[in-house]
């Protein structure tokens, strides 16, 4: 019986089959020509990059699977794979099935790549990720697509204290890329009570760093930002334009009045949240989608002292678990595009009754801010706004500290 | 008598009650009363010339009373009032 070496095999494909270079490849997807590009490598060759609008079949189910690609024998295929051999035994079973027009190209991926012409790297997961998050993806709200989307997505968290421990823990969990958080403070042992995020060997040391410390622990695929200083009118366009979302949890009226100012004029989703001795409140702002904001519900901050901080008045210290996650529930929600979220409504919950309410929150269309003649289209001095003496000191250590309320 | 929801920063003026029971045809007629009740309670809602301040939410029902009528928003016996006042704390 006589018999081919391959050396002889692929000799004799290449007069038999008809090769296209990757030059000519290209002229004709440039040219928008008729040809079904398939590209027949393994999955984990794919993943590493393809050429955009080509069609995967792995060649062992090259046979099986052209038909749905290209139902008639005339259509025009070329195949390629990585280095243009296994494409001219593919178009030789091509030819097998009766395709007429069917080319190799030579040189395949790699001689289109080193040809300088594009490829596109699929977002794909690591079976790592995708054991990691497997309840989220088995559900069609999420699925791979939505955790790629939590993965790219960018989220800012202003506080690092009580509703801002369990936002960044969920969100880190949930496998939201990048977190950035905005605190000034350390970790006093009076937050252990409720800032989950500390720890009691972080007692003394920034609070940003300690956050980063506990998500690193929790979840390696998230990035997180620090931002160790107080959110001013100076620094907050810079610091909320790096972010798709922004997080309030923070613990006095001028950051609120700010932080909600900066998202409206930046067109950026705000989910907000406060909290006080055993009750709660959260809603969504968002403007881009004629939403109400921050001033639409509360027009006037309070005088300075009207309204006691958790400071003096306290803080059941489970309550910012129950806010703080609901405020992580909206954001994944709003980065997801999935349900409805509590844009125009406030959510209130009173721990010690055990009741959650919800109030209607109506858009003003005289907003200074969000209406579609703001008179307020920058940002302004908002200690002042509040009626706080508007002395800016500099600290031991060189940052502007803002007095706040709480 | 409209049932009138009492944020925590009020309850020192109600015996610690979150919920109290009061009289009155409209949101003004209401917090007459409840100032008739509770002594003190007023002036935390309103400002000298007897409006409410900016910075307290009234809701009857889900709505909030300045998309309604003010102050002069009507009160049924089955309603419920909310005093829900902007609060800041959640960071320290
Ligand atoms: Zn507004």
């Amino acid at each position: 019986m006589s018999y081919l070496t391959s050396d002889q095999l692929m000799a004799k494909l290449r007069k038999e089959i008809k090769e296209i270079s990757v030059h000519e490849l290209a002229r004709k997807m440039d040219n928008g020509e008729d040809v079904t590009l398939v590209d027949i490598r393994g999955l984990e060759e794919w993943d590493q990059g393809n050429i955009k609008g080509s069609v995967h079949i792995p060649r062992g189910f090259l046979e099986l699977q052209i038909e749905r690609h290209a139902p008639n024998r005339d259509q025009p295929i070329a195949v390629i794979c990585a280095g243009g051999v296994r494409s001219l035994l593919g178009a030789r079973d091509l030819e097998a099935l009766g395709y007429t027009n069917v080319a190799s190209v030579a040189g395949g991926f790699n001689g289109w790549k080193n040809g300088g012409y594009n490829f596109v790297v699929p977002r794909i997961m690591t079976n790592e990720q995708r054991q990691r998050y497997s309840r989220h993806t088995i559900m069609p709200e999420v699925g791979e697509e939505g955790q790629l989307k939590l993965l790219d997505s960018k989220v800012l968290i202003i506080g690092a204290g009580g509703l801002g421990s369990p936002t960044a823990i969920y969100l880190a969990a949930a496998g939201v890329g990048t977190i950035g958080i905005v605190d000034f403070d350390v970790v006093d042992t009076s937050n252990l009570q409720r800032q989950i995020i500390h720890k009691l060997e972080d007692v003394d040391k920034p609070k940003v760093e300690s956050a980063a410390r506990s998500i690193a622990q929790l979840n390696p695929d998230v990035k997180v930002i620090g931002h160790r200083t107080q959110l001013t009118s100076h620094n907050a366009f810079d610091i909320i334009s790096q972010y798709d979302l922004v997080i309030n949890g923070s613990d006095n009226f001028p950051t609120r009045y700010l932080v909600n100012d900066a998202c409206v004029i930046l067109g950026k989703p705000l989910v907000d949240a406060s909290i006080f001795r055993f009750e709660g409140q959260v809603t969504v702002f968002d403007t881009a989608h004629d939403g109400p904001c921050y001033r639409c519900l509360y027009p006037d901050p309070p005088p300075p002292g009207e309204v006691p901080s958790c400071a003096e008045g306290g803080v059941f210290g489970v309550l910012p678990g129950i806010i703080g996650s609901l405020e992580a529930v909206e954001a994944i929600k709003l980065i997801l595009g999935q349900g409805t979220t509590l844009a125009g409504r406030l959510l209130t919950y009173d721990a010690l009754e055990a009741e959650f309410r919800e109030m209607k929150v109506t858009k003003d269309k005289n907003c200074p801010v969000c209406s579609e003649h703001p008179t307020v289209t920058e940002l302004i001095d908002y200690n002042q706004f509040c009626g706080i003496p508007s002395v800016e000191h500099v600290s031991t250590n060189g940052a502007v500290k803002q007095p706040a309320l709480a | 008598m409209a049932t009138v929801r009492i944020p925590s920063p009020l309850r020192r003026y109600t015996n610690g009650q979150s919920k109290v029971e009061s009289s009155g045809a409209s949101v003004n007629e209401i917090i007459e009363s409840l100032e008739a009740q509770y002594p003190g309670v007023k002036a935390r809602l309103c400002d000298d010339s007897g409006q409410i301040k900016r910075y307290v939410n009234v809701f009857v029902n889900d709505e909030e009373i300045r998309t309604l009528q003010g102050g002069d928003t009507p009160v049924g016996d089955k309603d419920e009032v909310s005093i829900i006042p902007a609060m800041a704390g959640g960071q320290s």
